[in-house]
């Protein structure tokens, strides 16, 4: 119910769906740029790059997923709903995920091509990203919480967040470039899968426990 | 026993039971801190490879070992605000988090410092050093979020939050970093092994490490102690205070 009235919210705001793949885009364009357009040189920094581009957009996104609601109380009559927070909080973040994480997993082989990856490494940066970019959403729900009722939570949610997508990064990076190299990434993916499955876990604890000390506040 | 408890949630009792800690505390730990600085700076050998430069483990090891201890606290006092609605704890939290930055502060610039000489590098990109980065950026974390919240009471219950979800991801940053650091070996650090510690530079690195335990247990009461009397300034015990000291 909630995961759907969000996500036909999303689709009515296809700008909003827009813009994190045309910054996704636009910060693709910088690298070549920036670096030069030496393209085993791109193809050295793709994993990385993707990766901490795909961060970022998460980044900047998780500010705003429970703000509109915070602001028109909709979110205070959901806590005060008798099914369990952590569920409807589940939703919200699946929600996060399949617009910003999902999608942005499902264009990424384009933009890999624009930066020179391997065609073999594809196939892992897709499936790398999906999952990765779940546990982004279910963390990033923590930060988002703790700071909706902050007039000033957008550069403070960074600060709170990304110490904590550190071991995303890493193991999604290294099963990227595990492929690239020809090793099996398999085991990165596996650890990946570990993280999500601890963060569906307890993530939403904490976000719910963040959005009533925000509701009280 | 209960008694006890129920004393550490009066704010009075727990200002003067901190003032009589510090009163014998202090001194013990500013005399630790000079005998054990005087010991290792001045008597002991130097290291027969890095010459003198290895003092600064004196500093150095003692600062990084009691900034993790320090988010243990920080997470532990968060955990028993968020639970027994403890407000005492609630303070020690709010009080840790400044002196835990500070120390990860001192190991990171200490390590810089000793790095210049031994490695020939101000920074490297080395697991434990990235770790005590990632674990400074924890701190600023907390102290933001609590300076961002106007309300003091929701300010620390989500640093209370923050800190325990900082608690179960610090061993998977940890991990993870480590795992990080072996995949895209680096060039070889030449870290002369220091594993077999001589007695003599051990005897004095210990009560160093001892002596930093005791430095962030006064820093802590006497952080607790002002943020105390600037939380109940309102109240007939703080205005009291005042008069007496105000009093000789």
């Amino acid at each position: 119910m909630l995961l759907r009235r969000q996500l036909s919210l999303a689709i009515r705001r296809p700008i909003e769906i827009g813009n994190p793949l045309v910054f996704f885009a636009i910060v693709v364009a910088m690298f070549p740029l920036g670096i030069g357009p030496a393209s085993e040189q791109l193809a050295m920094i793709a994993p990385g790059a993707i990766w901490i581009i795909a961060l970022l957009s998460s980044l900047l996104t998780s500010d705003s997923v429970f703000r509109s609601d915070f602001d028109d109380g909709s979110l205070e009559q959901l806590l005060l709903a008798p099914q369990p927070l952590y569920l409807s909080v589940l939703a919200y973040l699946c929600a996060h995920w399949i617009v910003t994480g999902l999608l942005l997993a499902l264009v990424s082989p384009v933009f890999a091509l624009m930066l020179n990856l391997p065609a073999a490494a594809v196939g892992t940066l897709v499936v790398s990203l999906a999952l990765g970019t779940a546990v982004l959403s279910l963390v990033g729900g923590i930060g988002a919480a703790l700071t909706v009722g902050l007039k000033r939570g957008g550069m403070l949610i960074s600060l709170l967040i990304l110490p904590l997508y550190i071991p995303v990064l890493i193991f999604g990076t290294a099963a990227v470039q595990a492929a690239v190299s020809g090793s099996p990434a398999g085991p990165f993916l596996a650890l990946l899968g570990a993280m999500l499955s601890l963060a569906i876990a307890l993530g939403p604890l904490a976000t719910a426990a963040g959005l009533r000390i925000s509701i009280d506040a | 026993m209960w008694s006890f408890f129920h004393k550490l949630g009066s704010p009075p009792w727990l200002y003067d039971i901190a003032g009589s800690i510090l009163r014998w505390l202090l001194p013990v730990t500013i005399m630790a801190l000079l005998v054990g600085a005087v010991w290792g700076l001045l008597f002991t050998s130097p290291d027969f490879r890095q010459g003198n430069s290895y003092r600064i483990i004196y500093i150095h090891v003692p600062s990084a070992v009691v900034a993790l201890a320090g988010y243990y606290v920080m997470a532990i006092a968060g955990a028993v605000s968020l639970i027994w609605r403890m407000k005492m704890a609630d303070v020690a939290m709010k009080a840790a988090a400044p002196i835990g930055a500070a120390l990860t502060f001192i190991a990171l610039f200490t390590g810089a410092l000793w790095g210049k000489p031994t490695w020939g590098t101000w920074w490297e990109w080395d697991a434990r050093i990235t770790s005590m980065l990632i674990l400074l950026f924890l701190y600023l974390g907390v102290v933001a979020l609590y300076e961002a919240f106007d309300n003091k009471e929701a300010a620390g219950r989500a640093c209370a939050i923050l800190s325990l979800v900082g608690m179960v991801n610090i061993p998977i940053i940890y991990k993870s970093v480590d795992w990080w650091y072996s995949l895209h070996q680096p060039a070889s650090i030449k870290f002369s092994g220091e594993s077999a510690i001589d007695s003599s530079m051990l005897y004095p690195l210990l009560l160093m490490i001892g002596a930093f335990y005791a430095l962030f247990t006064c820093c802590l009461l006497m952080n607790m102690r002002a943020e105390l009397v600037q939380r109940e300034s309102r109240t007939a015990w703080v205005r009291k205070l005042v008069k007496q000291n105000g009093a000789h």
